[in-house]
């Protein structure tokens, strides 16, 4: 396994934290106390919704139940995406005390972290340190002579995409096939065995950690207004430096550009397949909640890449992930593979593709859960913003363009 | 099946069940550990867990029909899964395809004669920064050549 651990610097995630620290000060503040902290951050959710995680919590908080549960979501399947892996391997004290901090606040005794299948080699090194933490008195009963009991365990994902939607992932820890809720209720009313549920993302538990020590306003000095704190990129294609980048939000993509060595790009990928394409002209425009969100996939093509391989491969990729539960996702990801590889083959009309791209927009409304809203973004921006590589296809005929 | 097989085969299950615990959010679990120790779930060990979590067969089916990491048919003793989201494949993964086929003789998605490798694509394993990757099992290479590759397959036992 080539997995080598470099130091890492950055303003917020890689700033200096010792283990144990945010459970020690959560547990001496009250409930209350946390949820104004997290509340005064203004975090954002760094799963790709971007929903405020103060209010999650606070419903989660004030619903009444015997047991609550708090989820990880380590099923990082977005295609570009790999920081939730440098996470769970190199800082796992930011992700667990997170875990701890939140079912503190919300009056959770159980942790689940969901891992996708494809990260089994770490479960190893994961238990380890749980094991580590419950020796001393992180995790387990009566958590350094507070009285509150908190254990995490570790469930395995089994190769399926959609099963990081937070209403698909219960349904798959629940010994069901992995197909999306419908949604209300929300997990933090009905979660996991009906219970109230917090679904967080790897990174904004690791938020959670810094922000508890740091404080609110020591979070919001990074970033801009609306997107505080800062953000961790995972990078590739075609680039000198790939890898995880921890970035001020606002970060330009022309910026991020120079930072990893690109050059002669064309085209960047921003969120992953379900992202939108963004080509030369657009960048000057910055990552961020405001301008482009983004769960954090970056991924670079320089002038020598076909967008239409490109989109392709995407659109293979949704076919095969589409849970197939409901129609617009089901049939029209199929269909917009098949205009994908008209394009192709070059019979493709002007007016059949503006209509593939209308089943696109009505696929981002009529369908049931995030994977088939999102899916048709790489067709509508690709098709719109590199016509001439349709046309080079041989579309068109010489009116085309 | 020999009945000594199956007769194993139950114990094995219900050990399973007795440490996952015996509702059904134990399933995936369960049929993660048959998985990883047969290589494949069968129809027998699909019957004994359903009536071991008191649920129908038929259920325990449709949700192994829905993971990729689950399968019905006996597999190769290695499970190789090559990736094939758009980073790897533009780093070169044809070219690992067309040596590892080669080399095998077979095509992806099949297993050889002597039940040693199947040959599957996976999406996108999360290396992305280090294509083109693939999992032997459960252990990730990455940064692969053609030469690589190959290597690391006829290492395989
Ligand atoms: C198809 C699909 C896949 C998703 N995959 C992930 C994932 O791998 N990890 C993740 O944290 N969120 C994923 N999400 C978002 C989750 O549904 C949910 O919004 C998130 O886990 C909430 O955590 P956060 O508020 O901390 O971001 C996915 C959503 C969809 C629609
Ligand atoms: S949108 Fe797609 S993945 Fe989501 S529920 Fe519908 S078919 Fe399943
Ligand atoms: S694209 Fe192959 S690991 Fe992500």
């Amino acid at each position: 396994m080539t997995i080598t651990k470099t130091k890492r610097t950055g303003s917020v995630i890689f700033s200096e934290y010792k283990s144990g620290e945010s459970i020690k000060k959560a547990l001496s503040l009250k409930r209350d106390d946390i949820l104004f902290e997290m509340r005064t951050s203004k975090l954002k959710g760094r799963g790709g919704a971007g929903f405020p995680t103060a209010t999650k919590w606070m419903l989660a908080a004030a619903s009444i139940s015997k047991e609550k549960f708090v989820i990880c979501n380590a099923d990082e399947g977005e295609p570009g995406t790999f920081k939730d892996r440098v996470l769970l391997l190199e800082y796992p004290e930011l992700v667990m005390d997170g875990m701890v901090v939140a079912g503190y606040t919300i009056g959770a005794e159980k942790g689940i972290i969901y891992l996708r299948g494809e990260y089994e080699y770490m479960i190893q090194s994961l238990e380890d340190y749980l094991e580590n933490m419950r020796r001393e008195n992180l995790l387990g009963n009566n958590i350094l002579q507070t009285g509150f009991n908190f254990d995490v365990s570790i469930r395995m994902g089994s190769g399926a995409y959609v099963c990081g939607e937070e209403t698909a992932l219960i349904e798959s820890l629940e010994g069901q096939r992995g197909e999306a809720r419908n949604k209300p209720p929300y997990p933090v009313n009905t979660g996991f065995l009906g219970r109230p549920t917090i679904v967080n993302n790897v990174e904004t538990l690791c938020a959670v950690s810094h922000i508890v020590v740091k404080g609110g306003e020591w979070f919001k000095t990074y970033g801009t207004d609306k997107s505080t704190g800062s953000k961790l990129f995972s990078i590739s294609g075609d680039c000198k430096y790939p890898g995880v980048y921890e970035l001020p939000w606002g970060t330009s993509i022309n910026e991020l550009l120079d930072k990893v060595g690109a050059s002669h790009t064309k085209a960047v990928q921003v969120g992953g397949a379900s992202g939108i394409c963004l080509s030369k002209n657009e960048f000057d425009r910055k990552l961020s909640f405001e301008d482009v969100p983004t769960g954090g996939s970056i991924m670079i093509f320089n002038e020598t890449r076909d967008m239409i391989k490109i989109l392709k491969n995407y659109m293979e990729f949704f076919v095969e992930e589409s849970c197939g539960q409901c129609t617009p996702c089901r049939i029209g990801n199929k269909k917009l593979l098949e205009g994908v590889k008209m394009i192709e083959e070059g019979t493709i009309t002007y007016s059949y593709l503006k209509s593939l791209r209308e089943l696109g927009h009505t696929m981002q409304v009529a369908s049931k859960c995030g994977l088939g809203q999102s899916s048709p973004n790489s067709f509508i921006s690709i098709t719109e913003k590199f016509k001439d590589e349709i046309f080079r296809y041989g579309n068109g005929g010489n009116n085309g363009k | 099946m020999l009945l000594a097989e199956k007769n194993s085969l139950t114990e094995e299950i219900e050990r399973l069940v007795e440490k996952y615990g015996s509702n059904r959010s134990s399933l995936l679990p369960v049929l993660q550990d048959i998985q990883r120790n047969h290589r494949y779930i069968s129809e027998h060990a699909q019957q004994e867990i359903a009536r071991v979590l008191d649920i129908h067969p038929v259920e325990v089916y449709s949700v192994i029909s829905f993971y990729s990491f689950l399968n019905t048919k006996p597999k190769g003793r290695n499970i190789v899964r090559l990736c094939r989201t758009i980073t790897c494949d533009l780093a070169g993964k044809d070219s690992i395809v067309k040596a590892v086929e080669r080399e095998l003789g077979i095509k992806f998605g099949e297993t050889t004669k002597d039940k040693r490798i199947t040959l599957e694509f996976a999406n996108c394993l999360g290396m992305c920064d280090q294509g083109p990757a693939m999992l032997v099992n459960y252990k990730v290479y990455t940064k692969l050549t053609p030469e690589k590759a190959v290597e690391i397959l006829n290492e395989l036992k």
